[in-house]
């Protein structure tokens, strides 16, 4: 065991003496000092223990909030009591083009409202009823997505028999999800459940009318603040013609489209893996993941693409890199001296983690704490190599945990969620929403990168910071 | 039918009528699910953790809610219920969820709720929590109330009433003594922790002394000096058991203190009422001379002053707000208050919609509507939600719209400003700093009416109308 590794594993043990036993065990697991030789993994994805404070989600928050929610053109129905819908509500910044209630439903909260009676005798009829009024008041709505909460699994209602005979009646479809909260341990198992749900019911029933060699699809990027706008702009000016965006700002026809074009461009892997694989499985499509945060990152996923295609294509990679050279340069020429050296603790989602670490880097910062919400082992080894070795890895941090880390280890900014930010900012410390991007944003592509240098900045040297001893207590 | 047509039929008469003859489906509702109330009310307590029985996104949900209204930290725990918790209920999850909570967050009361997933199964969480403390997992003593707070009842507002009126019934379990001399205010689900700390000034001028019972003030707005703390503040444990030998109680809304007014009635052996929140002038006037009748306290001059100030505010700018025609939505005891506020300005409620609201709430408001000139024109709508109020905003116009953050949608389409009001606000700063209660509120309330009107008028001017009185 290295030096690194044997202090860290000190800290996290000392940290973890506060459980009970059986608790103790289980969250041990969970927390390690990166090796990486790869040797000592981090356990995930496994059920949060009770009681402990978790950041996590549901499955219905990774369907409807995340996979399907964005799909602009379809109306998705948080079907059951008024709540889960209601905190969901227009609240992940997925920023869409079209007129809201015409032909956008991203910002709206459609849900069946369930009260006492439809628990009581199943909410199947209403549930016709509440397809039909869809249909009626929104005639653009290309389909509907049945997004299921806790009570519907419990009950015992066929939404999937209500959903084949009302697609047969409306003449659009409608996608039973059982993405009901209490499945799976996270919001992972809701990604998988709305990626077989696309799979069964809209993947391939449309054809691409016309095809180029160039075609590609963005997969998992979900346009928080703009990314997928700023993605796009960047892949057409190379030559790409994107033909689809899963989810951000997404369309029904675009995402049944999918199989005809020529590569699969993967952002978020945690969240839509399965369709990739799924496509490449049955329709021989090849998929790449790519990292579009920050210019090294993009400089490297940009030539890794352009080698799956023509030499038109890769010299007008070069040339675009070219191109954007000199202004990211500016942008690390502005703000690199002022955030050399800074250390940052991350705990987001199941991508971030390690995809935001090159953009860190290119401005000289270092990290020196990762952890997933809702991560999977490939995630994690996918992470160790881009970290230093003893850096501690952190899976479904608890509240507890994740303050005494930070207390110990005294990072220079946290980058984490808003249940997370205002613990960390009372305690004095700068902190970035990672899954917001705290209201800014985009973060993706070349014109992400210099807002985001910008946001790291103003959090770390914000003059605020120093206001905060009164003078009379120094 | 093309975009450009469903564009202009959306905002049409004959689709109001289509939108208002739904049955079932439901769009954009202004309403929460009752945990997220009992857990705003729990967090109220010295000491008190939030705890939430059922699937844990609920109260991830619930958790960053709260926390971008206030832009504060909120702690709350779950039971993490997964598929197995399903077939053979809960009670396993209660207990590791009690005795992991205790050990890790020491709270000193621990305040559980359910969410949707325990309430349909059906668990028994008296019988969970006697278990645990069978089991020794837990202290003793430390006390648990529990509320069943099934999100497909009611809504936020009966979350609050229910878990406020489990802690009660806990806490001062037992407790009967001689009187003290406080009376308990009950400031209801009010998201601004400005009205709370207004309130308690109000009584200070007074010389009375009280008992807020669930004071999230300090909680919910924690100074900034480098230290997290998990349990800020909140109504001190003892006062809370002692609250049952108060003189009297008061609700400051009525349709989330209704289970509890009615508890203690029953059981404090003391005066419970409950009133609608003191937003206004005349609001204000009669929730201090209801103190002033409970306590035998007098009205100081003090506040008479500020009386004073606060009509000098109204008599200024009523040229702002007289005539206007409003719309406004929200919980049924803030829109209530804000109603009551617009007609003694001279403002003219029309659309008046809230997503709750019962019988009561309904002739009481027609009552008020029908005290006024200013208040002919409005229709109250209940049990609707804000595509109906899109509709009633293009087909019958207003100058403003008073409710949430969730109405920018339907105010931008309408052409008119959003003056944020109630919960939640996640689009603006520190408004829940500034009370919107008692002769300040009504100050404040002013100002950002009329200022916005203002703003408006500077905004759409051409050159020639651009003037630098207003
Ligand atoms: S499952 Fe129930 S308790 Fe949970 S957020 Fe949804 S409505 Fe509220
Ligand atoms: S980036 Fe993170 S939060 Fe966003 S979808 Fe992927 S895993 Fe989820």
């Amino acid at each position: 065991m290295s030096v690194a590794i044997a202090k860290t594993q000190e800290i996290i043990d000392d940290i973890l003496k506060v459980y009970p036993e059986k608790t103790r065990k289980k969250r041990a697991l969970h927390i390690k000092p990166n090796d990486t030789s790869g040797g000592c993994p981090v356990k995930s994805n496994m059920k949060s223990i009770p009681g402990v404070m978790t950041a996590r989600g549901c499955a219905y928050a990774g369907s409807k909030g995340v996979v399907w929610g964005p799909v602009k053109d379809m109306v998705h129905l948080s079907h059951g009591p008024v709540g889960c819908g209601h905190y969901s509500w227009a609240t992940r910044r997925n920023l869409a083009s079209g007129k809201p209630g015409v032909d956008n439903f991203v910002p709206f909260h459609f849900t069946s409202d369930f009260q006492e009676r439809d628990i009581v005798y199943g909410g199947d009829k209403r549930l016709e009823t509440i397809l039909r009024e869809i249909k009626t008041l929104f005639p653009l709505a290309k389909g509907i997505t049945i997004q299921s909460e806790c009570p519907i699994g419990l009950i015992g209602d066929d939404i999937e028999a209500v959903a084949k005979k009302m697609t047969k009646e409306m003449g659009i479809p409608i996608v039973p999800v059982r993405c009901e909260g209490f499945r799976g341990v996270s919001q992972s198992l809701g990604h998988h459940i709305a990626n077989d749900s696309i799979r069964d019911h809209v993947l391939g029933k449309k054809k691409l009318e016309e095809k180029t060699p160039y075609d590609v699809a963005l997969i998992g990027d979900y346009n928080i603040g703009g990314d997928a706008w700023a993605v796009k702009e960047l892949l057409e000016e190379i030559g790409y013609r994107v033909v689809s965006i899963w989810s951000g700002d997404g369309t029904l026809d675009g995402l049944s489209v999918t199989p005809d074009v020529k590569l699969n461009i993967i952002h978020c892997y945690r969240s839509m893996n399965y369709i990739c694989r799924h496509m490449e499985e049955k329709y021989g499509i090849p998929w790449m993941e790519v990292n579009f945060f920050g210019p090294s990152k993009i400089k490297a996923s940009l030539r890794k693409l352009a080698e799956r295609f023509d030499d038109s294509i890769k010299e007008k990679t070069e040339e675009v890199i070219k191109r954007h050279e000199s202004e990211m340069q500016k942008v690390i020429d502005k703000y690199r001296s002022r955030l050399e050296g800074k250390k940052i603790m991350l705990y987001v989602g199941g991508l971030r983690p390690r995809h935001t670490i090159g953009a860190f880097e290119d401005l000289g910062m270092e990290i020196i704490g990762a952890g997933y919400e809702f991560g999977h082992s490939d995630d994690y080894t996918r992470t160790y190599p881009m970290l230093k070795e003893g850096v501690v890895l952190f899976d479904d941090v608890t509240h507890y945990e994740f303050e005494e880390l930070v207390k110990k280890l005294k990072p220079d900014l946290v980058a984490s969620g808003i249940k997370e930010k205002y613990v960390f900012q009372k305690m004095g410390l700068p902190f970035r929403q990672m899954h917001s991007w705290d209201y800014s944003g985009p973060y993706h592509g070349w014109k992400g990168f210099s807002i985001f240098a910008r946001d790291m900045d103003m959090a770390i040297n914000s003059p605020t910071w120093g206001l905060i001893n009164p003078p009379w207590k120094e | 039918m093309s975009c450009t047509e469903i564009m202009e039929w959306v905002n049409t008469k004959e689709y109001q009528e289509l939108n208002f003859k739904r049955e079932a489906l439901v769009i954009n509702p202004p309403k929460a699910c009752q945990p997220l109330g009992a857990i705003f009310c729990a967090a109220g307590f010295e000491g008190t953790l939030p705890f939430v029985h059922g699937s844990q996104g609920c109260a991830a949900y619930f958790r960053n809610n709260l926390s971008r209204h206030f832009r504060e930290p909120f702690s709350a725990v779950s039971t993490s219920m997964t598929e197995d918790a399903a077939v053979f209920g809960g009670m396993n999850n209660l207990i590791e969820g009690l005795q992991n909570s205790y050990s890790i967050y020491k709270p000193k009361v621990i305040a559980i709720s359910t969410s949707c997933m325990a309430e349909v199964i059906g668990d028994d969480l008296n019988s969970f929590i006697l278990k645990a403390r069978e089991l020794n997992v837990i202290p003793k003593d430390i006390p648990i109330p529990f509320a069943h707070t099934p999100s497909f009842v009611g809504s936020h507002i009966n979350g609050y009433d229910n878990m406020l009126k489990a802690i009660l019934l806990n806490l001062t379990d037992g407790k009967k003594g001689s009187k003290n001399n406080k009376i308990n205010i009950i400031p209801g689900f009010d998201p601004y922790v400005a009205n709370i700390r207004e309130i308690k000034r109000m009584l200070n001028l007074m010389g009375v002394e009280y008992t807020v019972l669930s004071d999230n003030s300090d909680v919910l707005d924690s100074p900034q000096n480098g230290n997290f703390e998990m349990y800020p503040g909140g109504t001190k444990l003892e006062d809370t058991a002692d609250s049952i030998n108060g003189i009297a109680t008061i609700g400051l809304q009525k349709f989330s203190t209704m289970q509890t007014i009615k508890f203690i009635q029953e059981s404090f052996g003391h005066e419970g009422l409950s009133i609608y929140p003191p937003i206004g002038i005349k609001a204000t006037d009669g929730f201090l001379m209801k103190i002033k009748k409970l306590t035998g306290r007098t009205i100081p001059e003090e506040l008479e002053i500020e009386r004073g100030r606060a009509v000098d505010a109204a008599t200024d700018a009523h040229q702002y707000i007289h005539g206007k025609r409003f719309a406004v939505f929200g919980d049924p005891d803030e829109v209530f208050g804000i109603v009551n506020f617009l007609l003694e300005m001279g403002g003219e409620p029309v659309h008046i919609l809230t997503a709750t609201g019962t019988k009561q709430f309904g002739e009481e408001m027609k009552v008020l509507l029908g005290s006024s000139p200013y208040g002919k024109l409005a229709n109250l709508y209940t049990g609707k939600d804000l595509w109906h109020l899109r509709s009633l905003l293009m087909t019958e116009p207003v100058d403003m719209l008073i409710g949430d953050s969730h109405g920018k949608w339907a105010a931008r389409d309408a052409g008119i400003p959003l003056l944020r009001i109630g919960y939640p606000i996640f689009d603006r700063v520190n408004l829940h700093r500034y009370p919107t209660i008692g002769y300040q509120g009504v100050i404040n309330l002013i100002t950002w009416i009329a200022n916005t009107f203002i703003d408006e008028v500077d905004r759409k001017s051409d050159d020639a109308h651009f003037e630098l009185l207003r």
